[in-house]
């Protein structure tokens, strides 16, 4: 940051400083309160969710994630679709970005929004324009640690 | 029980996400993408699979379960088929949350027009 600052001149510096101090402060223990509630709601509409598989389907606790997360992308594009999410996560913020439907509604309205582009250019190209970075980083990171604990087990007798 | 567990530990992550949006100033990206880091690492090291034992979907539905499932996946086979299995396996557990998506997306896409 002050590498960056330096290379600016007085008057950029003083525009700065005028910028931040009037930048409004956010109300970080408010949105957190909100995140909190929203998120938790999230992930207790997931948990009846999983334990509705677990007694109809017969999935276990550790596969039970699989469907409870395609059912929660499911109801994500209608809330998208229908232009209710928008509201909800104005009002939540990470509540609603965290969880699996925040991935989701990256996905989801990016595609809505590029349809008018076409399907294979727009739709199809746009799609995990937002999402992408979660997948790349991470299945990178996740090829990372998963290749030095394969190695670490193989050869270094762990 | 563990519904009021899922609520705590989901609502949590929450928050510990809402910190880097407001306090540290992230872009919502940086955020989810420092988060599915911060699972895989979690998975890493076994501390991931005792939070969805005791927190169930409280672990499952938050994005740093998309790490810990994509090493999962690639651990799994990895004891298989040694190397090559990372990448065999990697998305063999969280296959449904991308394939989700992309249908979902697709579907979404022919039903729904853009607003605005």
């Amino acid at each position: 940051m002050s590498k960056k600052q330096n290379k600016l001149t007085p008057e950029q510096q003083k525009y700065q400083q005028f910028a931040k101090k009037r930048e409004v402060k956010r109300p970080v223990i408010k949105n957190c309160i909100k995140a909190f509630l929203v998120g938790g709601t999230i992930c207790t509409i997931g948990q009846a969710i999983s334990t509705f598989y677990m007694y109809y389907f017969n999935f276990t606790e550790q596969t039970v994630g699989n469907p409870t997360v395609a059912t929660l992308i499911f109801i994500t594009m209608l809330l998208t679709g229908f232009g209710v999410y928008d509201h909800i996560a104005q009002f939540a913020g990470a509540g609603t970005a965290v969880p699996v439907t925040g991935f989701g509604n990256a996905v989801i309205s990016a595609s809505i929004e590029h349809r008018t582009e076409g399907f294979v250019l727009g739709v199809g190209g746009n799609m995990f324009k937002l999402a992408g970075s979660v997948i790349l980083f991470g299945v990178f990171s996740a090829f990372i640690i998963a290749l030095v604990k394969t190695i670490l087990i193989q050869w270094g007798g762990l | 029980m563990v519904f009021l567990w899922a609520f705590l530990v989901g609502g949590l992550i929450c928050v510990v996400g809402q910190i880097m949006f407001d306090v540290f100033k992230l872009t919502p990206g940086h955020t989810l993408s420092t988060l599915v880091v911060v699972g895989a690492l979690l998975d890493g090291f076994g501390l991931y699979e005792p939070l969805i034992d005791f927190a169930g979907a409280g672990a499952t539905v938050p994005i740093t379960s998309f790490g810990n499932s994509l090493v999962h996946g690639a651990m799994e086979e990895a004891e298989k088929h040694g190397l090559i299995g990372v990448i065999t396996g990697m998305f063999k557990v969280t296959s449904s949350g991308i394939s989700a998506a992309i249908i979902f997306g697709m579907i979404g896409a022919i039903l729904f027009k853009p607003k605005g």
